[in-house]
């Protein structure tokens, strides 16, 4: 029977690899999506089944240890985990994955430092896979540390990137030398090298670049373990790894894309850093308004375009935004859901929420399909979100957001905005939309704020 | 061992599957999506069993033991998430009237 091991694995891997595949195919799409993961899912306990088959190998009992203790905490954290919390969960898990890659690369190499023998393509995939999975690592966690907020400001100093640059590229270097000179001692300072690398360059990208950025690591653990798949002539971790690699790089494109950043910008232009944003200091007075008075404006609109950010996510506000929502359409007033492609921390985190709040999907509209709607609107009502409705990035050449495509409110006839304070937003640039005319500023956290709007509502 | 040339093939194909499928996503299932591959590259999990099978000296199989610990983490917690993540979007088609 063993003899047919080889085999039976082999197999498994090809069919846990269409799995993945077909599983992200049917993800892609939202009929199917739940069960794409499925799909995938059982991919994953296929492979790892059969991998116990594998021959001469030993250390069971090390094996079932890490693997279920792992699974068990990753499992229960990712359960417990609020909806808002998701972001940075991903950036955890991601940063594990990367991490795995790079210990097996290091593992790998370190045996061909005592011996083995690898020949030249593995040894630079594998040195290859070590570099970019300790990046990812590292990065990683920075990025899960700064949306959990354990790091709560971006470590910058002048000739930052410069010094990040030539810190990459002596990492590079000595990767290099590290291949032609296989030794224990070069194979950790390289290691250590990339670790630190990933760390340097995350520590000054700002939380409003996160959701790039963990896209990019994600992009960045696929190719790790692509690379270090081949070392180990794992088709599986091969296909898997690359699907995600190219999935990944696009995925990291559009969502940069939408907030009208290249990739290169947000790794090495960290915005807000300075103050070259044009339009500096105050604007004139903000206006402030009562929850009773803006629950009546909005009670006595016909339409209503509601534009959630951040600031619900954090407030967790987002079902006593649906029962507002559902008093708001009892007195016939039409009322959309606007969102911004980068809304909260991710792409598609704010629809992630409102879901969860019971909002049905035709009441939301992207960005395209909602913008000329504004001008026909009588409140736009604005819940912690901020630069994502700045008309500094439409109308202020010199302001370091322009040209960011945005949800154009301060179009609509009036805008409420709920804030909790008179700060600037993530990129740190003041915004002209909170000293207009027509806006009026609901000071509070989301939740009290909207309990206001409500028990307004219900008092009409 | 792999053929260096298959491998590059295998390479360039999966990469324009990968391509292929996200350039058609909505943006609502940007995050899910994310997800979801986060959870695909949890194969590592494999490799990583398969390097501490073989682990030999004390080193190695401290590393490999982080391996899978990392490789396993990634894989149940990037089920996890994604799964939780698109629960949401199954309930709310027929969740208009029961939940109140």
């Amino acid at each position: 029977m063993s003899e047919y091991f080889p085999l039976i694995i082999k197999l498994s891997y090809f069919v846990a690899a269409v799995l993945f595949i077909v599983g992200l195919r049917r993800m892609s799409a939202p009929g199917t999506a739940k069960g794409g993961i499925v799909w995938a899912g059982f991919g994953m306990v296929i492979a790892t089944v059969v991998t116990f088959l594998t021959p001469d190998m030993h250390n069971y009992w090390l094996i079932l240890a890490a693997l279920v203790s792992a699974t068990v905490i990753a499992w229960v954290s990712g359960k417990k985990v609020a909806m808002t919390d998701m972001p940075q969960m991903v950036a955890l898990y991601n940063g594990m994955g990367g991490g795995s890659a790079a210990f097996i690369g290091a593992m790998e190499l370190y045996k061909a430092t005592n011996g083995h023998t690898m020949s030249v393509i593995p040894t630079s995939l594998a040195l290859i896979g070590v570099f970019i999975g300790a990046i990812s690592l590292t990065g990683s966690l920075i990025a899960f540390g700064k949306l959990q907020g354990l790091i709560d400001k971006r470590y910058t100093f002048p000739g930052q990137n410069i010094f990040n640059g030539i810190f990459a590229l002596a990492v590079i270097g000595f990767g290099v030398y590290t291949f032609s000179h296989m030794e224990a001692m070069n194979l950790w300072i390289f290691f250590g090298g990339s670790l630190l690398l990933g760390l340097l360059m995350t520590m000054p990208i700002g939380g409003a670049d996160m959701p790039v950025v963990i896209s990019l690591y994600n992009a960045f653990t696929g190719l790790a373990v692509s690379f270090e798949g081949y070392v180990l002539g794992n088709w599986a971790m091969i296909v898997a790894g690359m699907l995600v690699g190219a999935a990944g790089t696009l995925l990291t494109q559009l969502m940069a894309k939408a907030m009208n950043r290249t990739i290169g910008n947000v790794l090495f232009g960290s915005m807000g850093g300075d103050d070259s944003g044009g339009s500096d200091g105050e604007q004139g007075e903000m206006k402030e308004i009562e929850g009773a008075d803006a629950a009546i404006m909005m009670a006595y609109a016909e339409r209503v375009i509601i534009v959630p950010g951040y600031g619900l996510a954090v407030a967790q506000a987002q079902h006593k935004l649906w029962e507002m929502t559902q008093l708001l359409t009892d007195n016939g007033v039409d009322v959309k859901f606007a969102i911004h492609p980068v809304a909260g921390r991710m792409p598609g985190h704010m629809n992630v929420l409102l879901a969860e709040a019971g909002v049905p999907y035709d009441m939301i509209e992207d960005m395209e399909d909602i913008n000329p709607q504004f001008k026909q609107t009588d409140v736009a009502l604005v819940i912690g979100a901020n630069d994502v409705v700045n008309p500094a990035a439409r109308d202020d050449p010199s302001s370091s957001i322009y040209g960011m495509p945005i949800l154009e409110t301060d179009l609509s006839k009036n805008v409420i905005v709920i804030k909790r304070g008179r700060g600037t937003g993530f990129a740190g640039i003041q915004n002209g939309l909170f000293f207009k005319d027509n806006t009026k500023m609901l000071f509070g956290d989301a939740q009290d704020a909207i309990s206001e709007l409500i028990t307004g509502l219900k008092e009409l | 061992m792999i053929d260096g040339f298959v491998a590059v093939y295998v390479f360039m194909l999966a990469a324009f599957v990968g391509n292929e499928i996200i350039s058609k996503v909505p943006v609502v299932l940007h995050t899910p999506l994310m997800s979801g591959s986060n959870f695909i590259h949890g194969i590592v999990l494999v490799g990583a069993m398969v390097a501490l099978g073989h682990a030999d000296t004390q080193l190695e199989k401290v590393f490999g033991f982080i391996a899978v610990f990392l490789g396993a983490g990634n894989a149940a917690g990037g089920y996890v998430v994604t799964e939780r993540m698109l629960e949401m979007f199954k309930t709310k088609k027929k969740d208009k009237g029961d939940k109140k």
